[in-house]
């Protein structure tokens, strides 16, 4: 196979489960209506003991990280200078792009003073020591350098050549912040949590929480590599990707085994047995998540599975969903604000979020549709 | 992978597995607490003198402008006059609680017995919500200590009343513009000279507004009586020539809550029951934020780590642009 260049894929828009993706979305815009009328209580069921949601940990911590793989793909590419991988960096940074975009905007409709947002960026409201700062700012620097990074494939589509040359030149500094500020910001995801103290179970708080999450996020990255590519290679037809993703699942399987192995060397240095073993939610979600980390690290590993499409794309998804477990029990289950708080999402909470995901495939299909993003063309 | 290259991952590694590694508990990288500022206000509660009457929520709503709250399970009972909310919120600054035990037959005992506990801000010495608050909208005043918050600046991000260890601030979420609610120790009656509302019409003395260093003093006299004398309790404002309530000397836990949980408190409180039976939690004598703010110093120091950081990417992004230069 010879090598070839990005090419929009063309074809119908508006398809039937574009439509339905489309009625998502405008579900969740209704009750985002509703909660920018009546307020945050109207829609959620955040409390003074739960002021974080799924709108936070979902749309934002979990969204980001699905939003890695530009930035886990990168890191192969240009800082391990791995250039077969090549063909996967676009509709990786693609993903990147939305993952990141739309959680910035799930951070304006779930901030409850949005009309002060531009306080962040004021240097006298500047707070350093603050994680939320730190993470505020360098998301928001990340956002523009994913559409310097992706913006080339504009340039190709106008046919403006000479500036695409001329952005070039100076690329490498941008895939280098496109590296960097990740690295900062996936892992001050973490350090979020380290204030929390005994607010949180011990199965889950440590000083290492800014490692763990720099490493799953990484790993989740080249989950929603895998996985994206198989979609849509399958899905239209495409000239499969599978010889390059089996050679990429070594790497994310022994990633995946370090960080496993690493944290249960933590928690057991730290002598948290018994929280481990307690007949409890948070003994039973700290199980689970491991067994979710452990099956995908399993299939990646062994050479014979690795080759399977089929059990890559189980891999990724497991992977995929343990990084996510993972999120949601750092922040909300192994969370005990004490004084009897409870909380799980409403149903409008929920669909928000699920239209929040609706638009960003909407987005997708549209992006690699119109642009030139994949590699190769259908059949004719 | 060439020399350089390799050079620089290992530096990388070496630098990341040296800022953590050697790190057996997370001691090492706390930064130290902060200290009590030198004119630093505070309030004594003492749970056995309280009654329960309320009269310092009710000060409080009148004082700071704040509606009467009434749960919904409640509503039926008590048709909009009475104030009910059972815990401080996004409408109520303090509150009274109260733990029962069994026949609830005696005040202070923690069987078969009943107490009173007040909840409000414990204006912290090291405070969570100061130092999660991304655009400083929580503020501690450098001299009396007294933390405060401002709504102009405030986001609405939430993280001050996930951090707080005592579930203190409070977003009102059921507001189209809500904001952030918190005990201010009525900041704006002190400027004209007056005490904080609570302690201002505490009938026994059980809210008492004081300099923390002189309420210290207090606290530990009342502990070295007998349990059953007589005794002089202020009320008030400590030092100020307000009559006495004279009552005897109760049996006193011997610990003064608030004096060093999570780095210190400007808040003391004496109690007859144990501490966490009346929802104030076991802390750490170390401030939550030492630790966030000691491994976020390390690692962004003069953000030296992240420059040398971008400077190895830059170079090894360049090297392989060039090297797959026509690739695109």
């Amino acid at each position: 196979m010879a090598q070839s260049t990005h090419q929009p894929l063309g074809g119908k828009l508006l398809t039937k489960p574009f439509m339905l993706f489309a009625l998502l979305f405008l579900i969740a815009v209704y009750f985002l209506a509703t909660r920018f009328m009546f307020g945050l209580g109207s829609v959620t069921h955040l409390n003074g003991g739960y002021p974080w949601g799924i709108w936070v940990v979902v749309d934002v911590i979990i969204g980001t990280a699905f939003g890695c793989g530009g930035f886990a793909m990168a890191l192969l590419v240009y800082i391990f200078n791995k250039g077969e991988y090549h063909p996967l960096m676009r509709p990786a940074l693609l993903g990147g792009l939305f993952g990141y975009t739309l959680g910035g905007m799930a951070v304006i409709f779930d901030l409850g003073r949005y009309w002060n947002f531009y306080n962040l960026l004021l240097p006298w409201y500047a707070q350093p020591s603050s994680v939320m700062f730190e993470v505020a700012l360098c998301v928001m620097a990340y956002i523009l350098v994913l559409w310097i990074e992706f913006s080339p494939t504009f340039l190709e589509r106008l046919g403006l050549t000479n500036a695409k040359q001329k952005l070039k030149r100076f690329m490498y500094i941008i895939i280098a912040l496109g590296v960097l500020l990740p690295t900062m910001h996936q892992s001050s995801l973490g350090s979020l949590l380290l204030v929390m103290g005994s607010q949180l179970s011990p199965l889950w708080f440590t000083a290492w929480l800014p490692l763990w999450f720099l490493l799953t996020a990484i790993a989740m990255g080249y989950g929603i590599v895998i996985l994206e590519s198989t979609l849509i290679t399958n899905a239209f037809k495409l000239p499969s990707e599978q010889r390059i993703l089996s050679k990429l699942s070594p790497i994310v399987g022994w990633l995946l085994a370090a960080f496993v192995v690493l944290r249960l060397i933590d928690l057991l240095a730290h002598g948290h047995v018994a929280p481990m073993f307690a007949a409890d939610l948070n003994a039973f979600m700290f199980w689970l998540e491991i067994l979710v980390f452990v099956m995908p690290t399993i299939i990646l590993i062994s050479p014979a599975r690795r080759t399977d499409q089929r059990q890559m794309f189980l891999a990724a998804l497991l992977l995929l969903a343990a990084g996510s477990l993972y999120r949601i029990n750092a922040f909300l289950v192994a969370y005990d604000p004490g004084n009897g708080w409870s909380y799980f999402p409403s149903a409008p909470e929920l669909m928000v979020t699920i239209g929040v995901i609706a638009l960003e495939i909407m987005l997708y299909l549209v992006f690699v549709k119109k642009l030139p993003v994949l590699h190769g063309t259908r059949p004719a | 992978m060439d020399k350089s290259r390799r050079r620089f991952i290992q530096g990388a590694a070496g630098a990341i597995a040296g800022a953590v590694a050697p790190v057996e508990s997370t001691q090492a990288l706390r930064r130290e607490n902060k200290q009590l500022p030198p004119n630093a206000l505070g309030m004594l509660y003492d749970s056995t003198l309280c009654i329960g009457c309320r009269a310092c929520v009710t000060a409080c709503k009148e004082a700071n402008d704040v509606p009467v709250e009434q749960p919904a399970h409640l509503r039926e009972w008590n048709v909009g006059v009475w104030d009910s909310g059972e815990d401080i919120s996004g409408k109520t600054l303090n509150t009274i609680r109260v733990y029962t035990d069994g026949t609830k037959e005696r005040k202070d005992r923690e069987e078969n017995g009943y107490a009173f506990i007040k909840r409000h801000c414990l204006h912290c010495v090291d405070p969570s919500c100061v130092s999660v608050c991304p655009v400083s909208a929580m503020l501690k005043d450098a001299d009396t200590g007294i933390v405060t918050h401002n709504p102009d600046a405030c986001i609405g991000c939430r993280y001050c009343v996930y951090g707080c260890p005592f579930g203190v601030p409070q977003y009102q979420f059921d507001e189209t513009f809500g904001k952030i609610a918190k005990c201010e120790f009525c900041e704006h009656l002190q400027k004209k000279g007056e005490i904080p509302a609570c302690c201002d019409v505490c009938p026994t003395g059980a809210s008492l507004f004081g300099r923390v260093d002189d309420l210290q003093q207090e606290a530990e006299q009342r502990l070295s009586k007998q349990p059953g004398d007589r005794y002089e309790f202020p009320r008030g404002r400590l030092g100020d020539d307000r009559p006495t309530h004279e009552a005897a000397i109760p049996e006193y836990q011997s610990h003064v809550y608030g004096v060093k949980e999570a780095g210190g408190t400007q808040i003391r409180y004496l109690t007859g029951v144990p501490h966490q039976k009346l929802g104030l939690p076991k802390l750490p004598d170390e401030s939550y934020a030492s630790l966030s703010e000691g491994v976020q110093h390390t690692l962004y120091k003069g953000m030296i780590a992240p420059l040398a950081l971008l400077g190895g990417l830059i170079y090894l992004a360049r090297r392989s642009t060039k090297q797959h230069e026509d690739e695109e």
